[in-house]
C-alpha cells in the first residue's frame, strides 16, 4: 500500500505537480493516466525516489519514504521494482544475465539458486528461448518482459510501470498488460502504471487518477470512466480511436 | 568561474558517491576485471604501435638534427631514453589514452543514462555511481603501469629499428647512449605520474558521462569535452608533477 499525501513538485520554479494525494492499495493496478507533459512520470519519479519532492508525504505500508535513513531508503528499494519506457535493460549483459543481476546483487542464495529464480521468472514471461540473448537481439514486447521478469525476480512488494506499453503493438500491449495484471494478483503486489493507452485503462485499470497540467483531476474505476462528467477527462479518453468507436455506438443506440 | 566551481564541486560529490563501501564486493571484483581487459589490455596494441613510431621518430629527429660532429655518440641514446622515461611513455601515451578510454568511459556511461540504465541501478537500490565508476578507476590505475612498462619497452625498440632498419647508426652506439648515467628513478617518476593520470581520466571522464542530460547528442558532447578536459588536466598535472618529483 502507497500513500502520497500533498505532493509537489517544480522545475526551475515552473510547478509540475500541484499538491496530489493518492492512495494505491496491495494486490490492485492502479493506473496513471493523462495527457503527455501531464506529469506522469514526474509523479512516478518522485514516488520512487528518483526525484526529490519539494512538499508532501509519501508512505510506503506506513513507512515515510521522505523521512527514511539512507541506509533504510536502500532496503526499500529492493522491494521495489519498476519497468521503464524504454525498458532500460543492461546492454553489456544477456537476457539470464540482465535477470540474475539484482539477485547477485541483493540475495544471499547459491549461483545455482540464483539461476534457477531467473529462469523461472524468465519462464513466467514465457522467455524461456531467449536466455542467452542480448537485448539488441530482441524486439520491443520482448525486451519489456525481460524489464518484467528482472522487476519481480526479487519478489518485490511494489511494482511501478512507466508506459509499459508505448512503442507496442496492440496485441503484444495486450500481453503485457495481462502479464503485469497477473503478477499484481499472483505476489499481491502494490502496482503503479503509467498510461496514455485507453486499452489499457479499459484492461487493467481497477483503480485511475487522471492527471492534468499537473493536477489531480479525477479517480475512480474503469467502470466510472465513460460515464464521468469531468470535461478534461471526457476530451482526454474521447481523443481515442477506442472511445471514439464507443461514443458512435452510443449515439447511434441512441444512449 | 562560478560554473567551474560549481562543476567542481559536483564532480567532489559524485566522487563521494563512489568511493562508499560496495554492495557486494564479489561484483564489483567482476566489473574490475572486465574492465582491465576492456580499459587496459585492449589498449595495448595501441600503446605498443605508437611507442614503436614515436621511438623511431625520436632517434631519427635527434640523429639528423641535433647531433653534430661535437657532440659524443651516446647523445642520441641517451636523449631518446630520457624522453621517453621522462615525458612520453607517462604523460604523451596518457593524453592519447584520455582520447581513447576517456572517450570510451564516458560514451558508455552517457548512454547509459540517457536509457535510463542508471536509473534502473538506483531503483533496484544499487549505488550507480560506485558500481559503474569505481571499478574503471581501479581497473585503469592497476593497469596504466603496465602499459607505461610496455611503451618504455617498444619506444626503445623502435629506436634499435632506426639502426637494424634504416642504418642511421650501429646498435652498439645507440646502446651506449641509452645505458649512459641511466638513472632508475626516472622510471618511478614515469609510474607515479601515470597513476596520477590514470585517475584523472578514469574519474573525469566518469563525470562527464554520468551526469550527461539530454539524448545522443548530448552524450556525443559529453564524450568531447571528456577528452578536452582530461588532456587539460594532465597536462596541468604534469606539470605538478613534474616539478614536485624533480625538486
Amino acid at each position: 500500500m502507497i500513500e502520497v499525501q500533498g505532493l509537489c513538485k517544480s522545475f526551475d520554479g515552473k510547478v509540475v505537480l500541484h499538491d496530489i494525494d493518492a492512495f494505491f492499495e496491495a494486490g490492485k493496478t492502479s493506473l496513471i493516466i493523462g495527457q503527455s507533459g501531464s506529469g506522469k512520470t514526474v509523479f512516478m519519479k518522485c514516488v520512487v525516489g528518483l526525484l526529490q519532492a519539494d512538499a508532501g508525504n509519501l508512505s510506503y505500508d506506513g513507512r515515510d519514504f521522505l523521512r527514511l535513513s539512507k541506509r533504510e531508503k536502500k532496503n526499500l528499494r529492493k522491494e521495489m521494482g519498476m519497468i521503464f519506457q524504454s525498458a532500460a535493460l543492461f546492454d553489456s549483459m544477456t537476457v539470464l544475465e540482465n535477470v540474475m543481476f539484482p539477485l547477485n546483487m541483493f540475495s544471499s542464495k547459491t549461483r545455482i539458486e540464483i539461476e534457477n529464480r531467473a529462469k523461472f521468472c524468465l519462464d513466467r514471461v514465457n522467455l524461456s528461448e531467449a536466455y542467452l540473448k542480448y537485448p539488441d537481439e530482441l524486439s520491443g514486447g520482448m525486451q519489456k518482459r525481460v524489464a518484467i521478469a528482472r522487476a519481480i525476480a526479487l519478489n518485490p512488494k511494489y511494482l511501478f510501470c512507466d508506459e509499459p506499453n508505448s512503442g507496442l503493438d496492440p496485441k503484444t500491449s495486450l500481453i503485457i498488460d495481462e502479464l503485469i495484471l497477473d503478477i499484481t494478483r499472483e505476489y499481491h503486489i502494490t502496482t503503479l502504471i503509467n498510461t496514455h493507452d485507453m486499452n489499457s485503462v479499459m484492461g487493467i485499470g481497477e483503480k485511475i487518477i487522471f492527471l492534468c497540467e499537473g493536477r489531480k483531476e479525477w479517480e475512480g474505476t474503469k467502470d466510472d470512466v465513460v460515464s464521468s462528467s469531468n470535461k478534461k477527462l471526457n476530451d482526454f479518453i474521447f481523443a481515442s480511436d477506442l472511445f471514439k468507436k464507443v461514443r458512435a455506438v452510443e449515439t447511434k443506440d441512441g444512449k | 568561474m562560478f560554473k567551474a566551481i560549481g562543476t567542481f564541486g559536483r564532480y567532489l560529490a559524485l566522487m563521494g558517491r563512489v568511493f562508499s563501501r560496495p554492495e557486494r564486493m564479489r561484483m564489483y571484483f567482476r566489473e574490475f576485471i572486465a574492465e582491465v581487459e576492456k580499459l587496459g589490455v585492449n589498449s595495448s596494441g595501441i600503446v605498443i604501435l605508437i611507442s614503436l613510431f614515436i621511438g623511431a621518430v625520436i632517434t631519427v629527429q635527434i640523429k639528423y638534427n641535433i647531433q653534430s660532429a661535437w657532440m659524443p655518440q651516446w647523445v642520441v641514446g641517451y636523449t631518446t631514453r630520457e624522453i621517453l622515461l621522462l615525458e612520453f611513455s607517462s604523460s604523451i601515451m596518457c593524453l592519447i589514452l584520455s582520447g581513447k578510454v576517456g572517450s570510451n568511459i564516458a560514451s558508455e556511461i552517457g548512454t547509459m543514462r540517457v536509457t535510463q540504465q542508471i536509473d534502473a541501478l538506483e531503483i533496484m537500490g544499487v549505488n550507480s555511481a560506485s558500481y559503474l565508476i569505481l571499478p574503471k578507476i581501479a581497473a585503469l590505475m592497476f593497469f596504466i603501469p603496465v602499459l607505461v612498462t610496455f611503451s618504455i619497452f617498444f619506444g626503445i625498440i623502435g629506436a634499435y629499428m632506426t639502426c637494424w632498419f634504416v642504418g642511421i647508426m650501429t646498435a652498439t652506439e645507440l646502446e651506449s647512449g641509452l645505458l649512459h648515467d641511466f638513472n632508475p628513478y626516472f622510471v618511478l617518476c614515469s609510474y607515479i605520474k601515470s597513476l596520477f593520470f590514470a585517475y584523472i581520466i578514469a574519474s573525469v571522464s566518469a563525470f562527464y558521462g554520468y551526469t550527461v542530460e539530454g539524448g545522443s547528442l548530448d552524450v556525443g558532447k559529453a564524450s568531447t569535452n571528456s577528452v578536452v578536459s582530461c588532456s587539460v588536466l594532465i597536462l596541468f598535472a604534469d606539470l605538478v608533477l613534474t616539478n614536485m618529483l624533480s625538486a
